[in-house]
């Protein structure tokens, strides 16, 4: 079972099928975020800061850290916000960006082993960014389309997905450091992309042998009640041996299919860190009657440990 | 659904009728539509009247709610898959009549941009206002914009891009069209996610289109300004 592990200066994540599920937060991605896009453009980064510590504070392992914002310096902005978010938190980040400029400039002042997102199939693509994976000793996360665009043929992606693997091993990053994209398409747009999803979620880790990761909110484009989607895409994913995603920690339905999903798995072991989030709080605190007893050994185990 | 009453489409009157036909192709009811559409050209009426005032009325109205969020993705593919049934009732009783799109569209998703919902959905709406739409699809080149541009002649160029690092692309083909000293000849729309009208100005289009509906709000008042003042 592939096992990734990508760090910060003083933290270690370990991404795998018999790990917690890795959420890596989405928030800091001014895409379709106008205010932030206006802002971070300007160099104001109190939301970043503001983002960055909620979603740490909700759960999440890992950060993703997007600056592609129209008519910007990307590869500086990225950079910046990178070296911010790194003084804030200790969680490892993912370095978001398909400037290849923009990624080197993220890889030269990340201190750790980051993870990158992205490289694709494309030729060009393959020989510009796997050198760098290889220079920075980083991860990357490995998107299944090439020249002729993405295939709505699992197979086709399937062997996109391996020749990029393929390709890595050739550079000399080995096969637990690429993470692949299933790349899960619109359900409202797209009847069989959850179908499709899961069967290559699961060929993705029973031959190929690799990590997976995907954007967890593309799913619900177009429909009402988007996290009711999103958890259950999650959970099901999840099932199908997705070990990550790129998703809003912050959204409870999702944080819930997840740590739900991680019992189900047999990975949150005996359940502890459900029991810790769910445990039922008594009107006397932690320490009054009806509550657990307290056991200096056991440093706490009050209703809110921390998650992950 | 269980509680659906039988409706006769022929009790109506032409005015209920078409009420019902907004409602149907609300619903996405694309058989009603089709009937609806065949009964009123039985009453008399012209191609040209049922087109605009059942099914373009009815994607208008498709295409507002939609903009405010009252009606989701699935909703409006229904919605433009029925209207295309009436569609193909009307197109060819117009071609017979010689009668005219209000404009023609040529669109498509840039070069290295594989998203296509969003542009599918401006395509649907766009028909649905009477636009004839020749939709290149994804991943599309300058090359193949202008040849498709020269081959068909439309009022508009539509282009989309949901990536950052795609959408500068729309400036290399509106840069292309400049060269050739075809720019001027055509309104040029874009639109995607990452976009907005600062951007839009600065790549030299005509406009930034939030949504399908604003897509097919300006596309329409972007070629009547242009033939009035022709």
């Amino acid at each position: 079972m592939a096992r990734t592990v990508i760090s910060s200066a003083t933290r270690e994540v370990v991404i795998g099928g018999d790990q917690h599920f890795v959420i890596i937060g989405e928030r800091i991605n001014p895409t379709g975020r106008k205010i932030l896009a206006e802002e971070m453009k300007n160099g104001d980064f109190s939301r970043v800061e503001r983002d960055a510590l909620a979603q740490v504070e909700a759960g999440a392992q890992m950060l993703d850290v997007n600056a592609g914002i129209p008519l910007a310096d990307e590869p500086a902005i990225l950079a910046s916000t990178i070296q911010l978010v790194q003084s804030l938190t200790d969680v490892p980040l993912s370095i978001d960006s398909s400037i290849v400029e923009a990624l080197e400039a993220g890889l030269r002042v990340y201190q750790g082993k980051a993870l990158v997102n992205s490289v694709t199939g494309e030729e060009d693509r393959l020989e510009r960014v796997l050198p760098l994976i290889r220079r920075y000793g980083a991860a990357v996360v490995a998107i299944p389309n090439d020249e002729t665009g993405i295939s709505f043929d699992i197979d086709v992606r399937f062997a996109v997905a391996k020749m990029i693997v393929e390709r890595a091993l050739d550079h000399g990053i080995p096969r637990e450091d690429v993470i692949v994209d299933p790349l899960v398409m619109p359900i409202g747009a797209a009847p069989s992309a959850g179908r499709d999803a899961f069967r290559f979620l699961a060929r993705l880790r029973d031959e190929l042998g690799v990590n997976t990761t995907c954007g967890a909110s593309n799913v619900s484009f177009g429909l009402p009640n988007r996290e009711g989607i999103n958890g259950a895409f999650l959970t099901m994913a999840i099932a199908s041996g997705l070990t990550s995603a790129i998703t809003n920690p912050l959204a409870l339905g999702v944080r819930q299919a997840v740590m739900a999903a991680d019992v189900l798995t047999g990975n949150d072991h005996d359940a502890a860190r459900w029991i810790r989030a769910n445990r039922p709080v008594t009107p006397e605190g932690e320490a009054g009657p009806g509550a657990r007893r307290v056991n200096a050994r056991r440093g706490g185990g009050g209703a809110s440990g921390p998650v992950g | 659904m269980s509680d659906e009453q039988e409706l006769d489409l022929t009790s109506l009157n032409d005015a209920e009728l078409v009420e019902q036909m907004h409602n149907d192709l609300y619903d996405g009811l694309a058989d009603e539509v089709a009937q609806g559409t065949n009964i009123l050209l039985g009453r008399g009426w012209g191609p040209e009247g049922v087109l605009a005032e059942a099914l373009v009325e009815g994607m208008r109205i498709v295409g507002v709610d939609f903009r405010d969020g009252i009606l989701f993705v699935p909703e409006v593919l229904l919605a433009a898959n029925a209207m295309k049934r009436g569609m193909a009732i009307l197109r060819p009783l117009l071609a017979a009549k010689g009668a005219k799109p209000i404009g023609k569209v040529v669109i498509g998703t840039v070069k290295g941009d594989i998203h296509d919902i969003g542009k599918n959905l401006v395509g649907m709406m766009l028909e649905g206002a009477g636009f004839e739409v020749i939709d290149l699809g994804i991943n599309t080149d300058a090359d193949k914009f202008i040849a498709a541009l020269e081959e068909h002649q439309p009022d508009i160029l539509g282009m989309s891009a949901l990536l950052t690092t795609t959408m500068p692309y729309m400036k290399t083909v509106i840069a292309a069209l400049k060269e050739r000293g075809i720019r001027d000849k055509y309104i040029v729309l874009v639109g995607g996610a990452p976009l907005n009208e600062e951007f839009s100005q600065a790549v030299g289009a005509d406009a930034y289109c939030r949504d399908a509906a604003v897509a097919s709000e300006t596309a329409k008042r972007l070629v009547e300004a242009r033939r009035a003042a022709a």
